[in-house]
Order: structure tokens, then sequence, then C-alpha cells
């Protein structure tokens, strides 16, 4: 990640040492040694549980040293920081009135009932409690990106789930959703978020969707890359919990959970959800929990279909959270296989979800 | 003449805390525990599928999700009226006991120890290890900055009597280091048989998802004792040379010394014998533990719902107006008694029943060559020691369970969500006694209450005006500098809090601090 002045000099030593002393080479050690600088984090916690931040404690390479003293100069992170109390309130002070960019981290959603009063963080100078709603607003205001990390800060997660007791919303909905990096997941991965400071650190903005998140990690389906796709096309099912077969019957959310978690599974690659045994509960899905109607083992599609005991399929009630044509699609093709190979039949070419 | 100190935010915790604390004659005189943040998930998981609560409650914490999981199935088992296999009663323990890994370690040292160690000795540092050097140069380079924020987040700090050897320190900041490899081996642990963590997905009702086979026994195995091994050589190493150190804050903090302990780590596949034994230490003398004793007072917290209410019939109704209330956590007693709860709980009550003798040995030996006797583990450094303790213990006895898993039997045991059904889970989270309670009715949640560890050890005060846990070890703590009153937030670190579901004193009116009365 980190390319010194030393480190160019090391890359360029074959080139025998009387050249690294010409000037035109030290100019260009000395843009990648300006460059070097790292970047200021503010990383603030509004309703979150902390799991991102243990999340991203799980990284491998760079480590989290090699974070804090290669990536990011990490100004804020309560969970982390030696400061307390006003000297730790300082932080974000300073960081409003100074001119130095910085990148702004907002770990959980913001709840905006009653003036945000549900979360606090420091106090004013008359004593009145800070709400992270204001921290948001106008930290993000400064902010010359804002990076929302997990389910909570991108669509508001499981405190914005029905009925909202606190009114809380996404991070997006706070601050201009220009500047936002979305990355959603509960948690979110390690990964993700040293690829986009990475990325912002050498090349800008990452190139994102249309929901602002980053499209080398979200532009696939869960289903897409699933190591149980094969089931799914022989119609082969899971039944019960532990079965290692398609999940779908178990009320897997693969099929509309963009994440990347079948290519790079969890926890230094160990495991992953379906490969454990259990369906994809859709953490990085806008509708994680979103409704009471929407159970965490129920079967995505709602309707009987005729012939095929236990798979109901047709009407697409899920189809306005995720697309009516994603969701169809996933169903048409479904079917396509599942009766193809009961049947016996040749396999019907159907078209790819997306 | 009381100075008023408020620390808005306690930070190296989990969640929003914060506390106001009178200071006089160099004393803490009394003091407020405030939770400054709120979701509402009890409210939030009414009218779901019961199945979902083992997710749901899962993300309250993301330090402790196997201990709401693991606290939800064992409800979800009771009201469904099934138990788990061998196979499913041992990965939970084994899940558990990763979790108990990652979170004791990390707690010590990525926590707390910056309350102890001096991070700018760091460069004095004069050896070969890269990682030492790396960050020697980047404090040189971060002070030559000349920015109040130099060295952030390790700078700026409380002024205060840091540790002066220099070699304590620089090993302590070696092992600061490593900690962060250890808690990501033990979460690796957890992911082998949960699916990945933060938040498994592999804990189901009736037992676990994912099969036991060899290489997920060897894949643990190996891990866990590299953990074993750090636990034996740097973590009971640096909590006795800290405790060495700081031989006062063996008297400080004492608090109730009232515990409480539901036990955890089932042994028998009905969960009614337990590696830790369950119990209420009251007074010094050890009861046995009946939930029914547990009832939530709520004069100071700000829910209109009827206070003394037992778990099962609870009630979360936020009410921002109340008078005198001053937080949103509420005041659970256990016959009428504030109580501790945490790794002190469960060691004491563990030793005190007799029953595991390797646990008595290891309190024993311990307090011998320290010099100290079974009182002083009532306090700051005795809480640290405790949970050092209790990791040698459990680690040495997840290696033993480990070996109890048969390949190809079941892990799980099918069940039917019930129409109407009741039941409660009980077990510890790393920082204590955790309870859920759940009602069902027309196979949908009617009622869900959780007490969780910080509830017991970080509420306010109940009906009488008696003070929470965290209010009480605090009083009599001497702060040096009440400008900078490490010795506050060192007592409160001491019990490992977890805040993640309170909220601030605050009139969402005028946006201003309630007065509270005091009673």
């Amino acid at each position: 990640m980190r390319l010194t002045r030393r480190d160019f000099i090391k890359a360029a030593g074959g080139l025998g040492a009387a050249l690294l002393t010409s000037p035109f080479l030290s100019k260009v050690a000395e843009a990648i040694e300006r460059e070097k600088k790292n970047f200021p984090v503010i990383w603030i916690q509004g309703q979150t549980d902390a799991g991102c931040s243990e999340s991203i404690l799980n990284t491998v390479q760079p480590t989290v040293v090699d974070m804090v003293t290669d990536i990011m100069s990490l100004r804020f992170h309560q969970t982390i920081m030696a400061a307390s109390g006003h000297q730790c309130i300082s932080v974000l002070h300073e960081a409003l009135k100074s001119d130095e960019k910085f990148i702004l981290v907002v770990e959980g959603s913001v709840p905006t009932k009653d003036e945000g009063v549900y979360c606090t963080i420091g106090e004013d100078e008359n004593g009145r409690p800070i709400t992270f709603l204001k921290w948001v607003k106008e930290l993000g205001e400064k902010a010359m990106y804002v990076v929302a990390i997990g389910t909570c800060a991108t669509w508001g997660g499981i405190p914005a789930a029905e009925p909202n007791p606190t009114g809380a919303k996404p991070v997006t909905e706070i601050i201009d959703p220009k500047k936002v990096i979305n990355l959603p997941g509960c948690p979110a991965r390690p990964h993700h978020l040293v690829g986009v400071l990475a990325h912002l650190k050498l090349f800008g903005l990452p190139e994102l969707d249309s929901k602002r998140r980053p499209m080398v990690f979200f532009s696939r389906l869960i289903h897409d890359n699933c190591e149980m796709r094969p089931f799914f096309e022989k119609g082969d099912f899971a039944k019960s919990f532990g079965e290692k077969k398609c999940m779908y019957l178990l009320g897997c959310k693969g099929p509309i959970t963009y994440n990347d978690c079948p290519n790079y599974q969890w926890n230094s690659g160990l495991n992953w959800p379906i490969r454990g045994g259990s369906p994809c509960i859709g953490c990085a899905a806008e509708s994680f929990i979103g409704s009471t109607g929407n159970g965490i083992y129920m079967r995505l599609p709602e309707a009987k279909v005729p012939g095929i005991p236990g798979l109901k399929v047709k009407a697409d009630k899920f189809g306005t959270i995720v697309g009516a044509a994603t969701i169809g699609g996933i169903i048409a093709h479904a079917m396509g296989r599942v009766l193809a190979h009961k049947k016996k039949k040749e396999e019907k070419k159907v078209e790819e979800e997306r | 003449m009381a100075k008023k100190v408020v620390i808005d935010p306690i930070t190296r915790i989990e969640g929003h805390y914060s506390i106001e604390i009178e200071v006089e004659n160099g004393k803490i005189k009394d003091a407020w525990a405030r939770g400054d943040m709120f979701r509402g998930w009890e409210i939030i998981l009414k009218e779901r599928d019961p199945q979902d609560a083992i997710n749901v409650t899962q993300r309250i914490c993301g330090v402790c999700p196997v201990a709401h999981a693991m606290a939800s199935a064992r409800a979800l088992d009771a009201a469904f009226h099934i138990v788990p296999p061998d196979n499913g009663r041992i990965i939970r323990n084994l899940i558990a006991a990763g979790n108990l890994l990652h979170s004791h370690i990390l707690h010590f040292y990525n926590l707390v120890a910056l309350d102890y160690v001096d991070i700018t000795a760091i460069l004095d540092y004069k050896g070969n290890d890269p990682t030492m050097n790396n960050i020697k140069e980047w404090v040189k380079n971060e002070v030559k900055s000349g920015r109040n924020t130099a060295a952030a987040p390790f700078l700026p700090r409380y002024k205060g009597d840091y540790i002066k050897d220099k070699d304590l320190n620089l090993t302590a900041i070696n092992h600061y280091v490593k900690a962060f490899e250890m808690a990501r081996t033990a979460q690796e642990m957890i992911a082998i048989w949960g699916g990945k963590m933060p938040h498994v997905t592999g804990i189901v009702p009736g037992g676990v998802a994912e099969n036991v086979t060899a290489e997920k026994i060897a894949s643990y195995l190996y891990r866990l004792r590299k953990i074993k091994d750090f636990i034996d050589t740097c973590y009971i190493p640096d909590v006795t040379a800290v405790a060495k150190a700081y031989p006062r804050w063996f008297k400080i903090g004492a608090g109730y010394k009232n515990l409480l302990a539901y036990g955890i780590f089932e042994l028998n596949n009905e969960g009614t014998q337990t590696y830790h034994i369950p119990g209420a230490f009251i007074d010094g003398k050890l009861e046995n533990l009946d939930q029914k004793n547990i009832k939530e007072e709520v004069f100071y917290a700000k829910y209109s719902s009827p206070t003394g209410l037992h778990p099962f019939e609870g009630e979360t109704v936020p009410d921002p107006n109340k008078p005198n209330a001053y937080t949103w956590v509420k005041a659970p007693r256990y016959s009428s008694k504030p109580m501790e709860v945490g790794p002190l709980a469960r060691m004491v009550i563990t030793h005190v029943s007799g029953k595991r003798s390797e646990v008595s040995n290891l309190v024993r030996d311990t307090l011998k060559s320290l010099g100290l006797d079974v009182s002083a583990l009532f306090s700051v450094l005795g809480r640290h020691a405790c949970r050092a303790l209790e990791l040698k213990i459990i680690a040495d006895e997840a290696e033993k369970w480990l070996l109890e898993l048969k390949p190809d039997q079941p892990v799980n045991t099918k069940y039917e969500v019930p129409k109407e059904s009741e039941g409660f889970g009980l077990t510890e989270a790393q920082r204590g006694a955790l309870g859920h309670w759940i009602k069902i009715k027309d196979h949908k949640i009617e009622r869900y209450q959780c007490v969780v560890p910080s509830t017991w050890n970080c509420g306010p005060r109940d009906d009488k005006g008696i003070r929470g846990v965290i209010e009480e070890a605090l009083i009599g703590t001497p702060i040096a500098d009440p400008e900078n009153p490490i010795e506050a937030v060192r007592v409160v670190r001491s019990f490992d809090p977890c805040l993640a579901c309170a909220i601030h004193v605050i009139d969402p009116k005028t946006n201003e601090i309630r007065k509270f009365k005091v009673a």
C-alpha cells in the first residue's frame, strides 16, 4: 500500500546508484513522498453496535497497525482513541475549524426524530448534549468524501426497521449524497473499506453504482457466484440447516443481495454463511429486516406453483424492494430450471436475471 | 464545595456512554451514569417471526453478538420445546468460547491498556522488530508535525500516572499489536462454526447449522493453541505486571460486592448443567439462582411502563418527558438488590461454589503469589485479573470440548414454530449475565425483553434511589486532577461496558439536560 521514497529508490535500484542522484528522479521521489501523507480520517459512530469497527479489525493485509500508520491518519474513533470527554470532542471541533481536508466515516444510522436526541456525542460549552445528527451534518458538509460504512449507515438498517421508533435514516438522507460512498453489509467487510481508502488515496473516487456502492464489490448478486448454484440449477434444495445444497427454500436472500461473499469469503477466507450451512440473510440488502412481513427465513416469492409442493413462486411482493424485473427474472429462471429438471426435459435456455 | 465533572463520551468501550461525577476533597462523592443512544430493539422485534430473533438480537452488539445469539437460541429452544443434540450444544460452546477469547484480549490490550501503558515509550525502542520500528518512525514523524492530533488515535490522552518502566511499556506496546492478531484469530475460530463473524448465521433454533469435520476440528484447535500460548506468555504476565505496578488499584472501585451469574458452557443438552456455576452472591453468601427474582425498576428511567416488572411482563414504552428520569437504561434488581455481573461474578461464584477445583486452585494460587486475599478481587484490578484467569480456564476446557465432537452426528434438532408459547434463555456475555425472554402468539413475537449485562452494571438508581453498580463503584475513587479524571475512566473500563441500548438525559423539546432530583 505505502510507496515511500525509500521503496521507490529500492525499486529504482536496478538503474544504478548514479541515476538516483539525478534531479529528475529525486523530483519523482519527492512527489511520491508527498502522496505518502496519510489523509485524515474521522470515524463517528451513531446508531451502531460497533460491529463494523470490529469487522474492520479483522483485516489481514494491511494489518490494523499498517492502516493507522501508513494509510490514514485516524484522528477520531471512539472505540480506539486514547482521549475521552472534552479532549476527544475537541478533535472534532478542530476538524470543523481547520482547512485540512478529511474523509468522514459514518458507522450507524442517524436518528432524526425529536431533533435527533436518541444519540448524542459530547456536550457543547453550555453543557448541552450534541446530537449525532448535528455532527453528521456539520462534519459531512466539511468532509471531502463520506464513507457510509455498514447497512445502518447505508440503508438505515435495523434501527430504521418497522416501526422505526427513532426516525433512523441513512447518511445519504442527511447530507449531499454526491460525496457519499456506501459500503453496506452487517457488518461491512474489511477489504471493502481498505479498497475504498486505497482507491481514494491513489486514484480518487471509485466507480459507483446508482446506489453509490463501489462497483468492484457490489456489481454481482450473491446468487450469481454462489457455490451452491449448481444445486439451484438442478432444483436440489436444502430442507434444513446444515444441508449443503441450495438454500432457496430456507429463505436465502442471495438472489436479492449484492455483495462479494462467494468470491471473498469471511474471516481470512475460512467460511461464509452459505458454505456454513445457513442461508444468506441478506445483510447487505436494502430490505434487510425492513418490515415485519419480511422474515429472515421466509422464502423470497409468495405464491403457490402447481405441481411443485413446497415451492411457492409467482407473485412478487419483493419486486417493489428489489425491482420487479430482477426478482421476476430469478423466479422465471428458477422455475425454468426446476421444471426442466423434474420433467427430465432438455435444459431451456433462460435469460439471466440481469 | 463539590466540583461537577462530565466525561462525555467515555471512549474505548462499546457504545455511547458518559458519566457525571461530583468531586470533593480529591474524591468522587457522587456519580450518575448515562447511556447516550437508543434504538428500540424490543419494539422492532414485535410481530416478527420468532426465528428472526437470533439474527436480529445479535445486532444489539457487534462485540458480543454470539452471546445474544445464544440467549435468543436458548429462549427459542425453550419456547419450541426442543434441545440441541450433543454436537449442537458443543459447537455453541465453542463459538461462545471463541467470542470470550476475542473479547477479553481486545478489552485488556486494545481498550484498557492505554490507561496504564505509556505509548510514547516507543521512541526509546532499540530492537529489530519491523512493526515496532515502523510504529517508532511513525510516532517520531507525527510528533514532528506539531499537530494537536499528532499520533492520533493514541494521543492526546489524559495526563496521569502511566507506567514508568521502559521495558514493561515496550513489551505492552508489542503485545498491543499482537492482540489485534489474536482477536482476529479468535474471530476466525467463531467463523469456522458460525459462517462469519461479527454476526454469525450458524446458530439456529435446536443447535447450529455447520457440520462437524476433522478439518474443522483441526482448524479450530490450531488457532486455540496459538491463543493459549498468548494467554500464558503475554496476557497473564502482563496483567500481573500491571497489578504489581499499581497495587493501590486492588483497593479502588469495589462497588456493592453483590454478584450475579447465570452460568454458561452447557455440559448437558438440557442446559441444566453449566461449566460456570449460576448463582447470586449476596452479602457474602451464595444462593441458588432463581430468575423469578429479577425485576426491572424504571423510576429514574424514561419509560412510562409500570415499574418492578419481571422481564416476561416487561414493557418498553419510551417517555422522554418523564419527571426525574435521567437515563433510558432500566434498573434491574435481583431480590431488590443491585448486582454486579461479569468475569468477577463468574469466577467468584464458581470458586465459592467449590464445584470446579481448577478454578478455585487458580484463584487461590494467583492471590497467594500477589500476597492478596479474596476481597482484593472486588476492585478495578481484581476485575482485570478475573478476566485473564477465566480466559485461561475456558481455553483449556474448550480444547476438551472440541475433542468431544463427532463427525456425521446431527448438529441440530428439527422444530416447528408453535402458535403460542413462551421461554427464556439465560447465558453469559463476556461482560456478564445476559437473559432473553420471549412470548409467542399466533406464531409471532408478542413480547421480547433482553436484560443485558450493561443494564445490570451501567444502569441508574432504582425506585428507592439506590445507585446503579458503576455509579456505586465510582464513589470514593480518588481524582488527582479533575481536568484529567483518568481514575474515573479506569473504574468504568474495568467493567468492560457495552452500551448499545440506552440514551441521554435530554428533553427533546428544549434539548437541555433535565434537572433530575436524586433521592
